[in-house]
């Protein structure tokens, strides 16, 4: 097989692109469940300010992916490696985004300390760690078994947001005043939430890249 | 969808050497087919085959059979003039005869003896519209062909070619030698051809083939490795190799 060489340079280079990308989400959903955990500002802050980076790694790839378009006419799966790389790095910057809006939670309660231990939240995460690493894993060594079986992970991570929930409305109403401390816990419980439906999309662009279809895995 | 053009088990043969191998194709009516693979694939050989070009060619023999509008075309009661009436063919080359651009129309009509001037005046009138040449051209019709720039020449071609009112148009490469401009116009000509016409185009330019052809098949060393709708073989071809060539990887 002939190599083409520009082509092929550049389609390593968007997928390194959307590693560095997945690891740094994988980062910020970390740091930012530390920092409601752990009530620390300064790592939120840092949280917020780092997001800069992945909307720039965004922008490179859609720059490089419309480069390759316009100059080497890719067809075939070549192209769908790009449009796969637009979708992945889109549904990426939405999960950053998402990380970020935990670590505002950890701002916007300055401190205050926390109604409860945080328990189920932290365990939600580090299931969607593990769906975002096994997604991008998914997508890098086109394997489609380990994206079904990554999307399969996502009933967990429901499951805990909707004890996460039950709980706090519990809290709620027997206790009023953590009103507006437990309605943002239950946002930063969305917010994980709709990291793994992003995770699942990844796995679905994995198994699009492979067979040219697109399965939905967010059943 | 009917199929205009059935070839079953077709196998060429020039001299010793194996061109077409247990070719198994049926083009529908009123489509753009396209021909590609890498040179030498056997995918002109097959277009030439459809109008009988390949019978100029000594030391060639075909077996098998190849069936237009249901009639086998390589019986012993065919009238090659006949079938290239019905087959039109536009080369790489645009290849105007040295004459006016009406007599290069009215050329073949006159063969199949049409005498009438204002009959002939129609034909040549509706021939360059069909090729969208006619308002480039509809004051100098008296003028040699040969002062047309490539791309009006090559129009004119496609203007001759139908002026006898065939079924099919072969087109070998037609735009290989014409600048972009040219190209496009023939490219959306080929467009607005296929609801009266079939045709048939071998290229060497994937993304031509993918523009402007519904079909496409794919020949590799005189054999056809995939046939389907332009759209799936373009972006999710069942054979690797297929992949492997419209990808830039191969061939």
């Amino acid at each position: 097989m002939i190599r083409r060489k520009e082509l092929d340079q550049d389609l390593d280079q968007l997928r390194s692109l959307l590693v560095r990308m997945g690891e740094h989400v994988v980062d910020a959903l970390d740091g930012a469940v530390l920092s409601l955990k752990t009530q620390d500002s300064e790592k939120a802050q840092e949280i917020v300010q780092a997001d800069a980076q992945l909307n720039q790694m965004e922008e490179e790839i859609m720059d490089i992916g419309s480069r390759l378009i316009v100059t080497q006419q890719p067809v075939a799966k070549d192209l769908r490696r790009i449009l796969v790389a637009f979708k992945i790095s889109s549904d990426l910057e939405r999960m950053g985004d998402l990380a970020l809006d935990v670590a505002k939670v950890t701002l916007r309660l300055q401190g205050e300390p926390l109604i409860k231990p945080l328990i189920d939240i932290p365990q939600m995460a580090e299931i969607v760690k593990v769906m975002i690493e096994e997604a991008i894993t998914s997508y890098l060594n086109e394997n489609t078994d380990l994206a079904y079986k990554m999307a399969q992970d996502d009933d967990q991570v429901d499951l805990l947001y909707s004890r996460i929930l039950t709980e706090l409305y519990d809290h709620m109403r027997v206790n009023p005043d953590s009103l507006s401390q437990a309605l943002l816990l239950t946002l930063v419980g969305r917010y994980i939430e709709r990291i793994a439906d992003h995770a699942t999309n990844i796995g679905e662009s994995a198994v699009y890249l492979v067979t040219g279809t697109r399965p939905d895995l967010n059943r | 969808m009917e199929n205009i053009i059935e070839i079953e088990d077709l196998n060429l043969y020039y001299e010793q050497f194996h061109a077409l191998k247990n070719i198994n194709l049926d083009i529908p009516k009123h489509t753009a087919t396209a021909l590609i693979g890498p040179s030498g694939c056997g995918k002109s050989t097959l277009l030439r085959t459809l109008n009988r070009m390949n019978d100029m060619i000594a030391g060639t023999r075909i077996e098998g059979s190849i069936k237009i509008g249901g009639m086998g075309i390589y019986g012993k009661d065919v009238f090659v003039e006949e079938l290239r009436k019905r087959v039109g063919m536009v080369f790489q080359q645009p290849n105007p005869f040295p004459k006016s651009i009406y007599d290069n129309i009215a050329y073949g009509p006159r063969l199949h003896g049409i005498r009438n001037k204002s009959t002939l005046d129609g034909i040549v009138e509706e021939s360059l519209r069909q090729a969208a040449l006619w308002e480039e051209v509809k004051d100098y019709l008296k003028r040699s062909a040969l002062s047309l720039s490539g791309g009006q020449q090559q129009r004119l071609c496609i203007a001759r070619a139908l002026a006898v009112n065939p079924d099919i148009l072969l087109m070998d490469e037609a735009t290989s030698a014409l600048d972009p401009i040219s190209t496009l116009k023939i490219e959306e000509l080929v467009q607005e051809l296929k609801e009266k016409y079939t045709i048939v185009m071998v290229t060497h330019n994937m993304h031509q083939a993918a523009r402007v052809s519904g079909r496409t098949v794919f020949f590799l060393n005189g054999e056809v490795v995939e046939a389907d709708d332009t759209k799936t073989l373009f972006s999710n071809p069942r054979d690797a190799r297929t992949e492997d060539y419209i990808s830039g990887r191969f061939g």
